[in-house]
């Protein structure tokens, strides 16, 4: 369970940084942000919903079953959009309207 | 270190649920000056990070608040403060409005009415809860945040608080901060036993691993009393992703099934603990693995939970999706979670009054860190920030003068600070500590490997070995003040798995299975145990304080 930040697309805003419940990301000297602590991370996926440049994706460890897909979630307006890519390039996405309550 | 001093009306230790409305209640209530000290940033930090799938404590049309504290009476067998069970559910409702009013969304009927989920709860969409307190409480007048600050230590003076030592984890200013009232909010302690997965997803748990305990250790040190430590809490959990079951039990009605497809949920009884219990049995004798039976809901209902779980736990969905079959067509496997110290669920915490006033003075506790009333959730949560808070004001106005905190005071932390940042070449650093600490716990004080079961002679060991990990923590070195928290959060763990041990060995009976589960003394003891265990350290001891039952209308006061 834990995040990989893609350096080519963070722009440096340190959104992620500041909202990690664990202070586990840090920047590098060129000011892109890094995980520090990776075994840390709790999961919470934060830093994914704060990211504007949609750089950082969140995947399960392989010790919990992970099968190599990753997430990254885009908003627009009140949809909050969950784009799941799978190993082989398909992405499932499940848009979430944040106006409307869980069903259960 | 840089060091700085400030001083405030109320400082609040812990900016999560119960952190953040205690500072609401204060700024629209008096003209007070708060300081809140969060150890990462208030906008995700605490329980409710990845958001919340459903208000669990709401007094629904027809109910009443007594109705709510006989429901966590009988999941606790009893060792409850109805007292404060009360107090906490005449204000689950007023709390439940505003959340709605500063942005939750919770669902209604076409009348406008709130929809329930059987007697005590409300859907909600909680991804977005914590940012909308945080959003409040950053536009709140006399308020004050002070982000990536761990509070590691309280300024206590012949049993009354004037303040709290803490540092900056990025910019490594010490801070000796004086306030007339502290109100405590940490939440509880996770990390304390080894996970479910020890390695790579070692941090996959149920309660926020950040919660470190800081709150209990700090009031264990400083001579609170402190209750119930002794009842565990252990989730029950989809494997792997630790995610929540309730909505697959309570939203599809799934039931817990063994390998051979038998209910057995029905065997074992229906308690928080009784659940857990009947997994843990149906697995050793060999009817594993246990599952909740979701094969055969409908279409509409999978996509309904698909969309649920990333409101919460995101990674269950994600594991529904890789595997390619939704709940529908598998069956979710399920297993309980390590051993967790927390308030919010079972009674552990603070021995407080109904004010919520620990018995150091001028100290407040709400939420997770405050004990006797568990069942909280985050309504309860919110109620108990209120009183805590209400009541902060009402000591401070009746006071005259406050002490200040003395320099000596303040040195004294400031050098037992600064000693971690000089490398002594210390065999050890504090992770391995951490998980010779944890596999302690594992072992000899009721983890997941002895299907969380224990007896005296293991306590002893435990406590032993746990002695044996304090000793090495002195000699720890921090590179830089990240490190240095990580040394402080390691000590504060030691010291709550001091006073857990201590409190499995006291009740010397099983009245819950699996939360503690004493393999000497098998049965429920009523005669003797229908009491609370409390503690105190004096003279650096943890002394055991047997307490007769607060039941029944009556109200418990603090009398020494």
């Amino acid at each position: 369970m834990s995040i990989v930040i893609d350096k080519s697309k963070c722009i440096g805003c340190k959104k992620c940084r500041n909202v990690c419940p664990g202070s586990l990301i840090k920047t590098d000297e060129n000011g892109k942000a890094y995980i520090k602590y990776p075994k840390d991370c709790w999961g919470c996926t934060s830093c994914i919903k704060e990211c504007p440049a949609y750089a950082i994706s969140f995947f399960l460890g392989s010790d919990i079953g992970g099968m190599g897909s990753k997430v990254h979630t885009e908003k627009n307006g009140d949809i909050l959009s969950w784009l799941i890519e799978k190993p082989h390039g398909e992405v499932i996405k499940i848009d979430i309207n944040q106006k409307e309550s869980n069903k259960y | 270190m840089k060091t700085e001093k400030i001083s405030t009306d109320v400082l609040i230790i812990g900016g999560g649920t119960a952190g953040c409305y205690a500072a609401l209640t204060i700024s629209e209530n008096s003209d007070k000056k708060v300081l809140i000290c969060e150890k990462a940033h208030i906008k995700r930090s605490g329980c409710l990070a990845a958001g919340v799938n459903a208000l669990n404590a709401y007094i629904v049309e027809g109910r009443k608040p007594q109705d709510y504290v006989d429901y966590a009476k009988k999941d606790a067998d009893g060792i409850v403060r109805e007292d404060l069970l009360l107090t906490m559910s005449e204000k689950l409702n007023e709390v439940t409005d505003r959340l709605e009013k500063l942005g939750l969304v919770i669902l209604k009927d076409k009348n406008g009415k709130y929809v329930t989920r059987g007697n005590r709860n409300l859907k909600i969409n909680g991804e977005n809860i914590k940012p909308i307190l945080a959003d409040a409480v950053e536009k709140a007048k006399n308020v004050t945040v002070l982000n990536r600050v761990n509070i590691f230590d309280y300024s206590v003076k012949d049993n009354k608080i004037n303040g709290a030592f803490g540092f900056g984890i990025e910019s490594g200013i010490f801070y000796t901060i004086e306030a007339k009232a502290v109100i405590i909010a940490t939440g509880g302690a996770a990390g304390l036993y080894k996970p479910n997965n020890p390695g790579f997803s070692r941090h996959k748990m149920w309660y926020p691993p950040f919660n470190t305990g800081a709150g209990y250790a700090m009031g264990i040190r400083a001579g609170a009393e402190m209750t119930t430590f002794e009842m565990r809490f252990i989730a029950l959990r989809c494997k792997d992703t630790i995610a929540p079951t309730g909505t697959l039990a309570q939203g599809v009605g799934a039931k817990q099934i063994n390998s051979l497809g038998e209910v057995y949920e029905t065997k074992y009884g229906l308690t928080t603990s009784e659940r857990v219990y009947g997994t843990v049995n149906e697995n050793q004798e060999g009817r594993g693995p246990c599952y909740l039976r979701t094969e055969g809901i409908t279409a509409e209902q999978d996509e309904s939970l698909l969309k649920a779980y990333l409101n919460m736990a995101p990674s269950q969905t994600i594991k529904w999706i890789e595997s390619g079959r939704n709940p529908s067509r598998q069956n979710v496997e399920i297993e309980g979670t390590e051993p967790y110290i927390v308030g919010g669920h079972t009674a552990s915490g603070y021995w407080v009054d109904t004010d919520r006033a620990t018995t150091i003075e001028g100290l407040f506790a709400g939420g997770d860190v405050a004990g006797g009333c568990p069942q909280k959730y985050v309504t309860g949560a919110l109620a108990e920030g209120e009183i805590a808070g209400l009541s902060a004001v009402k000591y401070i106005d009746s006071k005259e003068s406050f002490e200040k905190i003395s320099d000596e005071d303040t040195n004294y932390h400031l050098r037992e600070t600064e000693k971690y940042l000089t490398d002594r070449h210390s065999l050890y650093t504090t992770e391995q500590l951490e998980e010779a600490m944890q596999t302690v716990m594992d072992s000899y004080a009721g983890g997941i490997k002895t299907n969380y079961r224990f007896n005296e002679k293991q306590l002893d060991i435990a406590d032993c070995k746990i002695r044996q990990l304090e000793t090495l923590t002195d000699d720890l070195y921090a590179e830089d003040f990240q490190e240095l928290m990580y040394i402080c959060e390691l000590k504060e763990r030691l010291t709550v798995c001091k006073s857990v041990i201590a409190h499995l060995r006291a009740r010397k009976e099983t009245r819950w299975h699996s939360f503690a589960e004493n393999l000497d003394y098998p049965e429920k003891d009523d005669r003797n145990f229908n009491k609370y265990v409390n503690s105190r350290l004096e003279n650096g001891e943890i002394k055991i304080i047997i307490r007769d039952l607060v039941t029944g209308g009556e109200k418990y006061e603090h009398s020494n």
